[in-house]
């Protein structure tokens, strides 16, 4: 099999590797990869941190593995590959009535790395998260093919298992019903932190998500849009894609006043009384995705991106994260919280019943530190922070986050023995070391 | 318009690419190569992308037996019968070298084959009065050079082949395309040293729908190949025997 020095970033392109890296197309070809050399698979590298990444090692990307293998148009099963993407699922096919089950913030994320990290997405309170939809997986792994059915131990560790198991040879999963490829969504302008809780309590839409004005303190602290969607049928001009961020951003771009500004024009952007729009579909669940590279806004120092959960009963625990966000002056416009339900299918999955808060801070000043302080709060909290998004937790800050940890260790030490699938983010944290 | 495109060497991503994309225009495609489980897969995937239909065909350039069924299914078929040939190998030079009797199949896989099997085609698409091959050759069939002679030499032969056939299609309405890929981002090129400019297979498939569209004779793609090529091929051989590149 032949290999490439390939030099690649996580996401948020605060961190980077050089790996030896085989593309299989077919599946033959990803088999004969993990014989002859043992590596962590990888897909679209959507993950902000160091999760994607196995530097100075090899890996397996499995990008060009993109076809999708079986559809059941009368029942919604359907069989992927790991390279699919869940944006281009979307568009083939909302048109005949069927979505992702879950769909992620953006769109280039792939199947395999949708199970991966067991993504959550905007109707997490209803449906669950990704893994629960997922009715059978194929792997291909250090000890040969394996198959693992719903709810084995083989399946909970790869679900949310950060590829810790093997490479995702397919996933079949069991699509949702939609009436439509335009989703209807009514937003409505949020005061402060009481009100948005209460919003996401009461929601009952399908899709909800709650966009915060990190920057936004005193009496204005937690002010926000509450997004809530509902597929439709209708005829809307498809969505603008491709535009291009030709260069690095120079760092004022992202600076405070700056941000500050913006968020509160997005804010007052939305009516008093709130407004229903009707919007492409893949612009109300991608809409950065419009934005290719939009990471660059940043500029060369790239981002971190902090996302915890934490139990409902710690509502105040995250409202003090909040307002240590909001004081430092380094949040981004880029910050969602959202009430999520139990759903989760791993033994690493991140979900749990509670309130999720993502927020991105430009990787200057002081932004390391931040994060680490919220990571320590969403620890002594009793949440978790997300493994897609970190770049600066350590053993330390995250120990006990995860409850089913030593499951997960013995269950994968089985079948990766000599360790090849451990990607930087496993060592950084350790992860598999209590085995 | 009934219109099918028979796809030779259907495993190779810019094959891929191109089968995905004459699927989305409603086009049958009938997919033809070794690897029939890895075509299955991709079957399905042109079906869910709007293929009119599509079909795992049997094909090997090694085994002209495998060619006769294809030519009879094409008969049988209704509406206009295209054809695309992804089909080529590409050993190391020097594992040539090493044991020239691989020459054999360089020359079968990239032209003696392919050429065999479009020529069971071209009273079909002549019959009909329509039709469109196109046929994938490459910037290395421009000139021989010393790390990849062999496979060029064999792209060239097939260039010949194409521009022959081209004559005698466009009487009966028929036409031939020719492709002359420079470094396209598959398999084939993935962790080879020097490779740049390298292209997207879906680039090279979209290149090749706007040649057919327009009955272009020869196409290179990326476009700036031609400009490349030019320059290459007016070297001097004089000097140009003493190169390495």
């Amino acid at each position: 099999m032949r290999t490439k020095p390939v030099e690649y970033t996580g996401w948020g392109r605060t961190l980077s590797a050089t790996s030896d890296t085989a593309r299989p197309e077919r599946q033959s070809s990803l088999a004969a990869a993990m014989d002859s050399m043992p590596a962590p698979p990888l897909g679209s590298l959507r993950s902000y941190g160091d999760a994607c990444l196995n530097d100075a090692k090899p890996a397996i990307s499995t990008v060009r593995l993109d076809r999708v293998t079986a559809f059941d148009a009368d029942t919604g099963l359907l069989t992927a590959e790991p390279g699919v993407r869940i944006g281009d699922l979307v568009r083939r096919l909302a048109p005949l009535g069927w979505l992702p089950p879950v769909m992620p913030g953006t769109g280039f994320a792939t199947v395999g790395g949708s199970v991966a990290m067991d993504v959550h997405g905007k109707n997490h309170h209803h449906a669950g998260s990704f893994g629960q939809h997922v009715t059978a997986l194929a792997l291909v792994t250090p000890k040969g093919r394996k198959t693992a059915k719903t709810g084995s131990e083989l399946f909970k560790a790869t679900v949310g298992g950060l590829g810790q198991t093997g490479a995702i040879a397919s996933a079949e999963m069991q699509l949702l019903r939609c009436k439509g490829d335009v989703m209807m969504v009514t937003e409505r302008r949020i005061g402060d932190w009481d009100e948005h809780l209460g919003l996401l309590d009461a929601s009952e839409a399908t899709y909800t998500v709650g966009w915060i004005d990190a920057t936004a303190t005193g009496r204005n602290l937690g002010r926000g849009v509450l997004e809530e969607g509902e597929t439709g049928a209708g005829l809307v001009p498809p969505a603008k894609r491709g535009r291009r961020v030709p260069f690095d951003a120079p760092s004022f771009a992202l600076s405070s006043p700056i941000v500050r500004l913006f968020n509160a024009a997005y804010w007052r952007r939305i009516p008093q009384r709130g407004r229903t729009v009707v919007k492409p579909i893949d612009d109300f669940f991608f809409p950065l995705d419009k934005i290719h590279d939009w990471n660059r806004l940043y500029g060369k120092a790239g981002f971190h991106q902090f996302q915890c959960v934490v139990p409902l009963d710690q509502a105040p625990a995250l409202r003090q994260m909040l307002e240590t966000i909001a004081k430092s002056g380094l949040a981004s416009p880029l910050a969602v919280l959202k009430r999520m339900g139990p759903g989760r299918a791993g033994y690493m999955s991140f979900p749990m019943e509670g309130y999720t808060l993502a927020v991105d801070f430009p990787n200057r000043g002081r932004a390391r530190h931040i994060v680490e302080g919220l990571t320590e709060a969403a620890r002594d909290a009793g949440g978790r922070i997300y493994f897609a998004k970190d770049s600066v937790a350590t053993p330390e800050l995250i120990a006990g986050m995860y409850p089913e940890q030593a499951k997960w260790v013995k269950a994968v030490a089985k079948l990766d023995p000599e360790r090849a699938l451990q990607t930087d983010l496993v060592r950084r944290l350790d992860l598999r070391g209590v085995a | 318009m009934n219109e099918t495109w028979i796809i030779f060497g259907a495993t190779s991503s810019m094959a891929r690419a191109f089968a995905r994309a004459v699927s989305e225009r409603g086009d049958a495609v009938w997919l033809a190569g070794r690897d029939l489980a890895d075509i299955g897969a991709l079957a399905t995937d042109c079906s869910l992308r709007g293929a009119a239909h599509a079909e795992v065909l049997e094909f090997d350039a090694r085994k002209p037996e495998t060619f006769g069924p294809i030519a009879a299914k094409a008969e049988a078929a209704e509406g206009t019968v295209n054809a695309a040939v992804f089909v080529g190998s590409m050993p190391p030079q020097a594992d040539i070298d090493a044991d020239p009797s691989l020459l054999d199949g360089v020359v079968t896989d990239s032209h003696a084959g392919p050429a065999r099997m479009l020529h069971m085609l071209a009273p079909i698409i002549e019959a009909r009065g329509a039709g469109c091959v196109v046929g994938v050759g490459s910037v290395a069939g421009d000139r021989g050079r010393i790390g990849n002679y062999v496979y060029g030499s064999a792209k060239a032969g097939f260039h010949t082949y194409l521009s022959g056939l081209r004559n005698r299609l466009t009487r009966s309405g028929g036409h031939v395309v020719t492709v002359k890929p420079g470094f396209v981002d598959t398999a084939m090129t993935w962790g080879i040293p020097g490779m740049f400019l390298v292209a997207a297979p879906e680039a090279v498939a979209s290149d090749i729908l706007k040649a057919v569209a327009r009955k272009r004779d020869t196409i290179y793609t990326p476009f700036f190949w031609r400009f490349i090529m030019l320059i290459i091929r007016s070297i001097p051989e004089r000097i140009f025997k003493k190169m390495s590149i």
